[in-house]
């Protein structure tokens, strides 16, 4: 794909909607396509967390090792979402293993490339932060609601405890 | 003296303080802990049993006692009625041992509907959570009997696990229909489960709706409910698009006995069904 393809096809993932075309180049500089079959792992728990990805197909499924429990699902992210953060915080290394659902097609954004960029043009540096703090947020939210287990204790008619 | 007397004649008067007797026709198992109980609607003096989506009934289980559920069956089908009823008391309980031929009381139907007529020409994004799928299915029902009538319909929930998706073969069938889309979430999966793990609130993210002209019904615990409604907002949905319904401890079913207030409202009779911007300053507040 052309770099200028490539950018256009950028700008239309959700978590680049409105970036300007300027910072749209400079992420392009690091971006790649990148396709995973179903049933095969993106990255592992304590790799090192050298990419994100940008989700354009596909469903990719992250897991916590439980011990005794084996692998436990806790979030599935798909379209139009981003996967994987710990490029940008110390030590950089995965909290998850990734497992893609199905064939899973990404732009993968290379981190290092990326955080050059960001130490270069502050601008960049902090609409890319800005975009992932909502992301984060949205996450820590959704992880609380799920926490709180509001099924489990979910009160079955109008009644509460008839 | 006076008031006292006029409460006691109103009471004694009137014919939703005196339940019809139903007869069992079956108890479907819809997960470990929640069944589906189907009942001949009471059809006294030669009327048939009529309700609107949303509406609750006041069950009883004969010598244990009576509890508030929602009708959950098509009301388009007047010689069967259906509620889905999670197992957590003694009531419950109950009525979950009945069998085929047993008496039950009911009184109902009770209480305030999903806005179907305000939907017609509109998109339709029903989000629900565990057992609030059942107060929405006869909206579904509605809405697919009349598809013509609306636009797009966005069917979205949320259950705690796989094993307790309810209506698994109906969620497939509606899946089918024209112009609308199934999709389930679940709060924890394990490897056998395919689909998406996460709340309600994430499956947002794979829809993109026509917010001007989309009208939200929302039903779950009452914190997902807050949840979903924010996540409405944040994606450009006004508070008046959004209707949700609120559970509470009913026991009159007319707005008499206080047991269901809320905040300034009675659930019974000013709901359950709300237009969000009714009850929105009072939703997921400790004091209420």
């Amino acid at each position: 794909m052309k770099p200028q393809d490539l950018t256009e096809s950028l700008h239309k993932h959700p978590f680049l909607s409105n970036m300007n075309e300027e910072l749209l180049r400079t992420l392009t500089s690091c971006a790649s396509n990148v396709i995973f079959n179903e049933g095969t792992y993106l990255f592992h728990e304590g790799e090192d967390a050298k990419t994100f990805y940008l989700l354009r197909s596909g469903r990719v499924v992250l897991e916590v090792r439980g011990g005794e429990r084996g692998q436990i699902r806790i979030q599935t992210v798909g379209a139009g979402e981003v996967l994987g953060w710990s490029w940008l915080i110390s030590p950089y290394k995965w909290h998850f293993d990734a497992f893609a659902l199905e064939q899973v097609h990404a732009f993968a954004i290379d981190a290092s490339c990326l955080v050059s960029k960001c130490e270069t043009d502050c601008h960049f540096g902090y609409e890319m932060l800005r975009r992932f703090s909502e992301v984060l947020e949205r996450r820590l939210e959704a992880t609380r609601l799920q926490l709180l287990d509001v099924y489990g204790s979910a009160i079955g008619e109008r009644g509460e405890n008839y | 003296m006076t008031g006292t007397s006029n409460i006691e004649m109103r009471i004694g008067s009137s014919p939703s303080m005196v339940p019809s007797v139903a007869i069992v026709r079956r108890v479907i198992w819809e997960t470990d802990d929640t069944y589906t109980l189907l009942i001949d609607p009471p059809r006294g003096d030669g009327r048939t049993f009529a309700f609107n989506a949303g509406q609750f009934n006041m069950v009883y289980a004969f010598g244990t006692g009576e509890s508030a559920i929602s009708i959950s069956s098509d009301p388009f089908r007047m010689n069967i009625l259906a509620h889905t009823i999670h197992r957590v008391g003694t009531v419950t309980s109950a009525l979950s041992r009945l069998r085929r031929g047993d008496t039950i009381g009911l009184r109902g139907p009770f209480g305030t509907s999903w806005p179907i007529e305000e939907a017609v020409g509109k998109d339709i994004c029903i989000a629900a959570g565990g057992i609030g799928l059942a107060p929405l299915r006869p909206v579904i029902y509605t809405l697919l009997r009349r598809r013509e009538k609306f636009g797009r319909i966005m069917i979205l929930y949320g259950s705690r696990s796989p094993l307790d998706i309810l209506y698994r073969v109906e969620l497939e069938e509606w899946s089918k229909a024209p112009n609308t889309e199934v999709i389930i979430t679940v709060d924890r999966g394990d490897s056998s489960w395919k689909g998406h793990i996460g709340v309600v609130t994430s499956l947002f993210s794979y829809l993109k709706m026509d917010t001007p002209s989309t009208l939200a019904m929302v039903c779950g615990p009452e914190v997902m409910m807050k949840y979903t409604c924010e996540e409405l907002e944040r994606r450009g949905l006004s508070a008046a698009q959004i209707y949700l319904s609120m559970e509470r401890n009913m026991k009159c079913g007319i707005g008499l006995c206080g047991h269901c207030q809320f905040g300034p409202k009675f659930i019974c009779k000013d709901g359950p069904v709300f237009r969000l911007p009714q009850i929105k300053n009072l939703l997921d507040k400790k004091e209420i």
